[in-house]
C-alpha cells in the first residue's frame, strides 16, 4: 500500500500541475514522518518549486516539507538562497515568518553566510512576530557561521531590552544557549541579566536567566555573592515550582563556587536543603525526582547537610518509580562515610533481596560495589567485611555482573595485602561450593567469580590451609563445563597449587627419601609426602580431560602443565627437590598500572612520531592486512612471564641487566615506586594484626549471610578502639584490653575510625614526568568551540556581515585577522598606547564588571528595592506554572470515553444484529458490507430513530414509487436503483415500463439491442394493494456531482371497467452519497491515507443539533454510507469510498449544540458535493 | 535546546515526529521505537523524566513526556532546558491544540497532520522555544488560517465552485472542467478553527 502511494506520488511529480506537486510533496513529507525509509532526495527540486510559490498556502507547505527533509547534505539547498532572501524581505510577515521557521531547520554554513545580514536586519523589524523569530534563528546562524557572532552581537544585546516579551525571551534564550557553551565571554552581560532578573515577571525568562547565572558563577565567585540575596528572596516568594527549583539549583552552583572562599553560607545551604526536602516529600513524582537530583549536587560540597536526610533518601529506595530509586542510589553513593558504610550496604542488600526485575537488582549490585570501592576504598574500614559482602553477592540469582564482582575480588586481594589470607580462605570455600557450577550460574555469568577465586587461591597459595582440597575442587570434572577462559585459569592455578603443596612438603621434610615422617611435625607435614604424590597423581589423572578441551587456551595450558607435572614427578621420584624451581615460574609481584599510564608517557624531545622512519610504502600494500595475533584477546588477562628454567642468579643477573636497559630507555614505563608502595614493601606491613579471623567466623559461603557477623565484629572493634582512645595511651589496636566499655557516648567522627586492615592501596602506576591531564577532555570536534569568541572587542571592518552583491565571490575574511587591528586602534583610541588598544578596551569592560560586582547592594538602589518586593506573585498568566495540574479536558474525559466502547461491545453487537434484521426486511440484491452502520451503534440513552433510505420518487392515484440508489464496488462504475412500486388503486397494473432520459453521465442499462429511447419493462404486475420491488442498473460516468434524470413510468391500469394507459413522470436524483459504498477501514490504513496528502479538505459546521452524537454518526453512516473508523469521546473518524474508488474521510466532532464535520476527499468536486449533502443531513437533525 | 519532539499513541504509532537535528530515516525510526518502549513501561503515576535512550544524544539529554489519554508527548531536551519548564511547555502545546481543534483528540492529529506541524512551528523553532504564550500562538495561527482561506486554501475554492455549478442543475457537466484558476472567497465557511 505504501509503495503504491509512493508510486502514485512519483507519477504526480511529473505532472506539472502545482496542486499535484504540493500533494506529492506532502505525500513524501509524511512518508518521511512515518519513516518508511524512502529516500526523498529526488523530491527536493519539487519542494523548492513549491517553496517559491507565490501563495502563502503553498509556500508554507513547501517550507514545512523542506524543514522535514533538508539537511546539510542536501545538494539542492544552495539553490534556495535567493528564494529565501526574497521571502525574508517579503511584505507579508507570514511569508517571512515561514521562511525563517523553515530556515531554522536546514541552515547550512553557506546559507548562514549569505543570509546573515538579511536576518540581522530583520532583528529590527517592526513586527515583534518577525523580530522574535529573527533573534532566535541567529543562534543557528552563529553555529554555522561563527564569524557573524561579533557583528550581530550588539543588536542581540539590544534585544534583551525589547519592549515585546516574546522578543526579549527569544534574546535571552539565544544568549543563554551561547553562554552555556562559552560562559566566560558573557560575563560582561551579568549586570544586564541581573537587572532583567529583578525586573522580569515572565517565569520562562527568569528560569533561563537563573540557569545562565548558574553557568556564570563558577567563573566569577563575586557574582555569586551578589546573587545569593535576590535568589533567596525568589525562593521565598515564588509559587512556581519550576522557578523555585531553578533558583535552588543556581544557589547550589553559587555555593559550590564559593565553597572555598566564604564559609558563612550555612543559612543558604539550610534553606536549599530544606526546600529540597519539601520537594522530595511532595507527592508529585516529578518534584521528588528533581529534588533528589539537586540534592546530589549539594552533596558534592556539603555532604554533611545532606547526610542529615539519609532517612529520606533511604525511604526513596522503596519508591515504586525506578528512576527515583536510581537517583536515591546515586545520592547514597555520595553519602557514605566510614561510619555509615556498613549500615547503608546492609540496607542495600535488603533491597537486593526485595527487588523485582533483574535490571534494578543489577543496578543495586553495581552501586554497592561502586559505593564500597569509591576513592580507593576510602570508606572501607574492614576488608573482611567487604570480601564477605562480595561473596554474598555471588549468591544473587541472574545477575549479569559476575565479572564486576570478580574484578573487585581480584583488586582487593591484590591491593590489600593484609586481607589475602582471609580472601584466600573465602575463595577456597567458593571454589568448593557447588552452586556456582550449576548451569544457571554459567548462563548468567556469575561463574566469572570463579575466575577470580581460582586465581586468588593459586596466586596466594601460601595462605591456603588445605591446598590439596582446593586442588581437588579445581579439577572436578564439572569444571570442564565452564567457559574457556575460566578453565584456563583453573589449569594454570592448579599448577600453582601443586607447587605450593610440593613446597610445603619439601620444607617440612627437606629430604623426602628420608623415609618415615617425623612424629614431631604437624599434621600437614605428616601427610606431606603422600600429599604431593597424591596431588601429582590427581593432576595427571584429570588434566588429560583439559588437554582435550575445545578451547585452545585451555588445551595449550593443560598440555604444558601436564608435562611439567610429569617432569616434576620424575625428578621428585629421584629425590631432586623441584619446588624451588617450580615456584620460580610464578615469582614476582603484580602491581596495578593506571589506565592512562601509556597516554601519559611524555614524548621525548626530538622525536617526531609522525615522521616516516622508512620510505612510505606504496598505497596498494595495506598494512593492516597482516594477520593479527590469534590470542590477542586473551593475552592481557593471562599475561604472566613464562619464566625459563633458570636459576635465581641467572634470573637476578638478567633482571639487573634489564633494569639498566630500561633506565636508559626513554620509552619504557618505569615502575617508579609510589610512597605507599614503598611503605608496603617495608617489613611490618604484613605483620599488622588482623582481627580474629578464624575463631569467630566460620568460613562457610552458603547459608547465612556472613557479612552480618563482620558488621558486629567491626562494631566491637570500633568500640574497643574508642575505649582505648578514651584510655590514656594509644596502644596497639588489636591487643586491646577488654576493660573499656564506655566511650559509646563519644561521637565518633569519620577520622576517628581507624581501619582494621592497613589498606595498602597501591596507587596506580604512572610513568615518570607524566603530562598534566588538563587537555584530556577537550573535543576538537566540538561545534561550540568555534563560538568561543571575544565579544567585548570592538568590531573591525573586516568583520562586517556580507551584504548581498550580485555575485558573492569570496567569503569575507575571518575576524581573527590582525590586518584590521591598526585601523581600529586609530579610530577608537587615538590616545592609548599603540598595540594594546584591544586589551585596554577589554580591561575597561572588565573593570566595569568588577565595579558592578564589588558594589554593595546600596550601590544600585533601584534594584535592591525591587528585590524586596519582587513582583513575581503576579505571574504572567501566559507562562504555565502549575505542572501538577492536569489539563482539565483531557485528563477527565478521554479515559472514560475510552472505556466505554469496551463495556458495551456486547450490547452493541446484539443491537447491531437486530438493527440489521429490521432493515433486511426489504430484500436487496446488492448489500453493502455489513460492518458499516453496525460498527457504531451503541446502546446509549435513546434508541435509534427509524431510518429509511427509500425516498419518495413520485406518486399519483395509481401508484407510489419509492427508490433507493446503491452503489457496488464490484460492478465497476454502476449503481443499482431499487424501485418499490406500490399499487394504491383497485386496478391491476400491468405492462409497467420504465423510461429514462439518459444523460451523458448516467445511462440506464437496457437489454441488448434496445435503443437509448426504449423503456425497460418492469418484470412484474401489480395487483391492487400490492407492492413489489424492481431493480435497474445505471452506469455512471462521473460520480463527482449529484444529478437528476427525468423519467416516466408507463403502465396499463386495468379493472373490471376496462384498462387505461397511464403515465407517471419522475425525477430520479442521484446524490453523491449514493455513489458511496460502505467500506470498512482500519485505523492504520486510515492514518496512512490521510498522511498521503492526496486528499483535499474542507469543513462544515452545523449549529443547533440536539441529537446524541451516536445518532448523528448513525445518520451519517446510514444516509451517506460511511463506516466509523475510530471513535474517541465525541469525536469520530469515518470512511467511505465511491464506486470509482475515491476515498472520503470524515472527522466528525460534536461540541455543545453543534456538530462539525471535516471532510477530506481525493477529489475536490466530489468533496464539495458531499459537503453540501452532509450539511443538509445535519441540518435536518 | 530541544532535540526532538515525538508524539505517539498508546500503541506506538507515531502521530508527530519532529527532529531538530538531522538523523537518517532509519535512525529516526529506531529512536521513535526506543523512546516508545522506554516511555510505555512507565506507570502514569511516576515521574515524567527519564534518561534518554542510547540513540539520542548522550547523558546531557533527557526525555520529558506527558501522557494524555491515548497520546504520549515526548520532548527530548538537553540540560539547558528546565525540566518543569518543558513540562509546562508540553501543556501549552496541548492546550493550544485543544483550542485550535476544539477538544483535540488523537483523530485530529491524524486528520490535520499539517496543521499540527504549523502550530508546533509557532511554539518551537529550530529546537528553541519561540513562544510560550498560548493566546499569542492561537492568534498567529488564526491570522495564518485567515490568510490561507483568503487564498482559497489548498483546493477548497475549486470544490466550492463545482458545487455551486452543480446547484444550477445542469443536465450534464463536461468531464474536464478546468476551474483551477477560479478563486472564490467563501466567507461563510470560516467556522473551522
Amino acid at each position: 500500500m505504501a509503495l503504491k502511494m509512493v508510486k502514485g506520488s512519483i507519477d504526480r511529480m511529473f505532472d506539472k500541475n502545482l496542486q499535484d506537486l504540493v500533494r506529492g510533496i506532502r505525500n513524501h513529507k509524511e512518508d518521511e514522518l512515518q519513516m518508511l525509509g524512502y529516500d526523498i532526495s529526488w523530491a527536493a527540486f519539487n519542494i523548492i518549486e513549491v517553496m517559491s510559490a507565490s501563495k502563502f498556502t503553498f509556500k508554507r507547505v513547501g517550507y514545512l516539507a523542506a524543514s522535514q527533509c533538508f539537511h546539510e547534505g542536501t545538494d539542492v539547498i544552495m539553490l534556495t538562497t535567493n528564494q529565501i532572501r526574497k521571502d525574508l524581505s517579503s511584505p507579508s510577515q507570514y511569508d517571512t515568518g515561514v521562511a525563517l521557521t523553515g530556515l531554522s531547520c536546514f541552515v547550512t554554513p553557506d546559507l548562514a553566510r549569505d543570509l546573515a545580514n538579511d536576518i540581522m536586519t530583520l532583528m529590527s523589524h517592526t513586527k515583534p512576530y518577525i523580530r522574535k523569530k529573527a533573534v532566535l534563528i541567529m543562534y543557528k546562524v552563529f553555529l554555522k557561521y561563527p564569524e557573524s557572532l561579533r557583528p550581530a552581537f550588539p543588536r542581540l544585546k539590544e534585544k534583551l531590552e525589547d519592549p515585546d516579551p516574546g522578543v526579549q525571551s527569544a534574546a535571552v534564550n539565544v544568549i543563554c544557549e551561547l553562554a552555556r557553551r562559552n560562559p566566560k565571554n558573557y560575563l560582561s552581560l551579568a549586570p544586564l541579566f541581573f537587572k532583567l532578573m529583578t525586573s522580569s515577571t515572565n517565569n520562562w525568562v527568569l528560569i533561563k536567566i537563573i540557569k545562565l547565572f548558574g553557568a556564570l558563577t563558577p567563573l566569577e565567585p563575586r557574582l555569586g555573592k551578589k546573587l545569593i540575596e535576590p535568589l533567596t528572596n525568589l525562593i521565598h516568594s515564588t509559587s512556581a515550582m519550576s522557578l523555585l527549583y531553578e533558583c535552588v539549583n543556581t544557589v547550589i552552583a553559587v555555593l559550590i563556587s564559593l565553597s572555598s572562599g566564604m564559609p558563612n553560607h550555612s543559612a543558604s545551604i539550610q534553606l536549599c536543603v530544606q526546600k529540597l526536602r519539601i520537594l522530595i516529600e511532595d507527592s508529585d513524582q516529578n518534584l521528588k525526582y528533581l529534588g533528589l537530583l539537586a540534592m546530589s549536587k549539594i552533596l558534592r560540597t556539603h555532604p554533611k547537610s545532606v547526610q542529615a536526610h539519609k532517612d529520606l533518601v533511604l525511604q526513596c529506595l522503596d519508591d515504586k518509580d525506578e528512576s527515583i530509586r536510581l537517583r536515591a542510589l546515586d545520592l547514597l553513593y555520595g553519602m557514605v562515610s566510614k561510619k555509615n558504610l556498613m549500615e547503608i550496604v546492609k540496607q542495600l542488600l535488603q533491597h537486593v533481596d526485595k527487588a523485582e526485575g533483574t535490571a534494578y537488582r543489577d543496578e543495586l549490585l553495581t552501586k554497592i560495589i561502586a559505593i564500597c570501592s569509591q576513592g580507593n576504598y576510602q570508606h572501607v574500614t574492614n576488608f573482611q567485611w567487604y570480601i564477605s559482602i562480595l561473596v554474598e553477592l555471588t549468591r544473587l540469582e541472574g545477575t549479569r555482573h559476575g565479572h564486576l564482582i570478580a574484578a573487585q575480588m581480584l583488586d582487593v586481594a591484590i591491593r590489600v595485602k593484609a586481607i589475602r589470607a582471609f580472601a584466600v580462605a573465602q575463595m577456597a570455600a567458593l571454589l568448593d561450593s557447588a552452586p556456582l557450577l550449576a548451569s544457571g550460574a554459567r548462563r548468567n555469568g556469575i561463574c566469572e567469580v570463579l575466575y577470580a577465586a581460582a586465581w586468588i587461591c593459586g596466586e596466594f597459595s601460601e595462605h591456603l590451609q588445605e591446598p590439596q582440597q582446593t586442588l581437588a575442587a579445581m579439577l572436578r570434572p564439572r569444571v570442564s563445563a565452564l567457559p574457556g577462559h575460566i578453565q584456563a585459569v583453573y589449569v594454570q592455578n592448579a599448577l600453582k597449587l601443586y607447587t605450593a603443596v610440593l613446597q610445603r612438603q619439601e620444607q617440612a621434610a627437606p629430604d623426602p627419601q628420608d623415609a618415615p615422617p617425623d612424629a614431631d611435625a604437624d599434621a600437614d607435614a605428616a601427610d606431606a609426602p603422600g600429599a604431593a604424590q597424591e596431588a601429582a597423581q590427581l593432576l595427571l589423572e584429570r588434566l588429560p580431560q583439559f588437554v582435550q578441551s575445545a578451547d585452545l587456551e585451555v588445551q595449550e595450558r593443560a598440555s604444558c602443565v601436564l608435562q611439567l607435572v610429569r617432569q616434576a614427578q620424575k625428578l621428585q621420584a629421584r629425590g631432586v627437590p623441584v619446588a624451588a624451581e617450580l615456584s620460580a615460574l610464578f615469582a614476582g609481584e603484580l602491581n596495578p598500572v593506571a589506565p592512562k599510564a601509556q597516554k601519559k608517557v611524555p614524548v621525548p624531545e626530538g622525536l617526531d612520531l609522525d615522521a616516516w622512519i622508512n620510505e612510505p610504502p606504496s598505497d596498494s600494500e595495506a598494512e593492516d592486512e597482516r594477520p593479527r595475533a590469534m590470542f590477542q584477546e586473551d593475552e592481557p588477562r593471562h599475561a604472566r612471564p613464562k619464566a625459563q628454567e633458570a636459576d635465581d642468579e641467572e634470573l637476578a643477573r638478567r633482571r639487573e641487566a634489564r633494569r639498566q636497559e630500561q633506565a636508559n630507555n626513554p620509552f619504557y614505563i618505569k615502575s617508579c615506586p609510589s610512597p605507599q608502595k614503598l611503605y608496603q614493601d617495608a617489613p611490618g606491613v604484613d605483620h599488622i594484626p588482623v582481627v580474629c579471623i578464624d575463631l569467630s567466623v566460620p568460613l562457610r559461603v552458603p547459608g547465612l549471610p556472613a557479612s552480618e557477623q563482620y558488621v558486629k565484629l567491626e562494631e566491637e572493634r570500633r568500640h574497643r578502639q574508642r575505649a582505648e582512645k578514651g584510655g590514656r595511651k594509644h596502644r596497639k589496636k588489636d591487643k586491646a584490653g577488654r576493660g573499656g566499655r564506655r566511650g559509646g557516648s563519644l561521637p565518633d567522627s569519620d577520622e576517628d575510625i581507624a581501619p582494621a586492615q592497613r589498606v595498602d592501596i597501591v596507587t596506580e602506576e604512572m610513568p615518570e614526568n607524566a603530562l598534566p591531564s588538563d587537555e584530556d577532555d577537550k573535543d576538537p570536534d566540538d561545534p561550540y568551540r568555534a563560538l568561543d569568541i571575544d565579544l567585548d572587542r570592538p568590531l573591525a571592518d573586516s568583520e562586517k556581515l556580507p551584504v548581498q552583491r550580485h555575485r558573492p565571490v569570496a567569503p569575507p575574511k575571518s575576524p581573527k585577522k590582525e590586518a584590521a587591528a591598526p585601523k581600529e586602534r586609530k579610530s577608537k583610541k587615538p590616545k592609548k598606547e599603540k598595540g594594546r588598544g584591544r586589551d585596554r578596551d577589554r580591561d575597561r569592560k572588565a573593570q566595569a564588571l568588577d565595579l558592578w560586582l564589588c558594589s554593595t547592594p546600596p550601590a544600585e538602589p533601584a534594584e535592591s528595592t525591587a528585590l524586596g518586593t519582587p513582583s513575581l506573585d503576579t505571574e504572567v498568566p501566559t507562562a504555565p506554572q502549575q505542572p501538577s495540574e492536569p489539563c482539565p479536558d483531557e485528563g477527565d474525559r478521554e479515559p472514560e470515553a475510552h472505556k466505554k466502547p469496551h463495556k458495551r461491545k456486547k450490547q452493541r453487537q446484539e443491537k447491531e444484529r437486530s438493527g440489521r434484521d429490521k432493515k433486511s426486511r426489504k430484500k436487496r440484491a446488492e448489500d453493502g458490507p455489513p460492518l458499516g452502520t453496525g460498527a457504531l451503534e451503541e446502546a446509549e440513552e435513546e434508541p435509534l430513530p427509524p431510518m429509511s433510505s427509500y425516498a419518495l420518487l413520485a406518486e399519483n392515484d395509481f401508484v407510489r414509487m419509492t427508490y433507493e440508489v446503491r452503489g457496488s464496488l464490484q460492478g465497476g462504475s454502476q449503481v443499482t436503483v431499487s424501485l418499490v412500486l406500490e399499487n394504491l388503486s383497485s386496478h391491476v397494473l400491468k405492462s409497467l415500463e420504465l423510461g429514462v432520459l439518459d444523460s451523458l453521465n448516467a445511462r440506464l442499462a437496457r437489454p441488448p439491442g434496445a435503443s437509448a429511447h426504449d423503456g425497460v419493462p418492469v418484470p412484474f404486475q401489480l395487483p391492487p394493494g400490492v407492492s413489489n420491488e424492481a431493480q435497474f442498473v445505471f452506469s455512471i460516468q462521473s460520480v463527482l456531482t449529484a444529478q437528476k434524470l427525468k423519467g416516466t413510468l408507463s403502465f396499463i391500469a386495468k379493472n373490471d371497467e376496462g384498462s387505461t394507459h397511464e403515465k407517471l413522470d419522475f425525477k430520479l436524483a442521484f446524490t453523491c452519497s449514493s455513489y458511496l459504498v460502505t467500506t470498512p477501514c482500519y485505523s492504520d490504513a486510515f492514518a496512512k491515507l490521510l498522511e498521503s496528502g492526496d486528499l483535499t479538505g474542507s469543513c462544515v459546521k452545523v449549529d443547533g443539533i440536539t441529537m446524541t452524537f451516536r445518532n448523528v454518526l448513525a445518520k451519517i453512516c446510514f444516509h451517506h454510507r460511511f463506516s466509523v473508523v475510530e471513535r474517541v469521546g465525541s469525536c469520530a473518524s469515518m470512511y467511505s469510498r465511491s464506486i470509482q474508488g475515491h476515498h472520503v474521510c470524515l472527522l466528525v466532532k460534536q461540541a455543545e449544540q453543534s456538530v462539525s464535520v471535516d471532510v477530506k476527499c481525493a477529489d475536490a468536486t466530489l468533496l464539495g458535493s458531499l459537503l453540501d449533502e452532509l450539511r443538509a443531513t445535519l441540518s435536518a437533525c | 535546546m530541544i532535540l526532538a519532539i515525538l508524539v505517539f499513541n498508546n500503541h506506538g504509532k507515531p502521530r508527530l515526529v519532529r527532529f531538530y537535528q538531522h538523523f537518517p530515516e532509519e535512525i529516526q525510526q529506531q529512536i521513535v521505537r526506543e523512546t516508545f518502549h522506554l516511555v510505555l513501561k512507565r506507570d502514569d503515576n511516576i515521574c515524567n523524566f527519564l534518561e534518554s535512550g542510547s540513540l539520542i544524544g548522550g547523558s546531557d539529554y533527557k526525555l520529558i513526556y506527558r501522557h494524555y489519554a491515548t497520546l504520549y508527548f515526548v520532548f527530548c531536551v538537553d540540560s539547558s532546558e528546565s525540566e518543569l519548564g518543558i513540562l509546562d511547555l508540553i501543556q501549552v502545546f496541548v492546550e493550544t491544540l485543544d483550542k485550535c481543534f476544539e477538544n483535540v483528540c488523537e483523530l485530529d492529529l491524524i486528520f490535520h497532520m499539517d496543521k499540527v506541524h504549523f502550530i508546533l512551528q509557532e511554539v518551537v523553532m529550530g529546537g528553541m522555544v519561540l513562544e510560550t504564550n498560548m493566546n499569542e500562538i492561537v492568534a498567529q495561527m488564526e491570522a495564518q488560517n485567515r490568510l490561507e482561506k483568503s487564498e482559497g486554501g489548498l483546493s477548497a475554492a475549486p470544490a466550492r465552485a463545482v458545487s455551486a455549478v452543480k446547484n444550477i442543475n445542469l443536465p450534464e457537466i463536461p468531464r474536464n472542467i478546468n476551474i483551477g484558476d477560479l478563486n472564490i472567497k467563501v466567507p461563510n465557511l470560516s467556522q473551522f478553527v
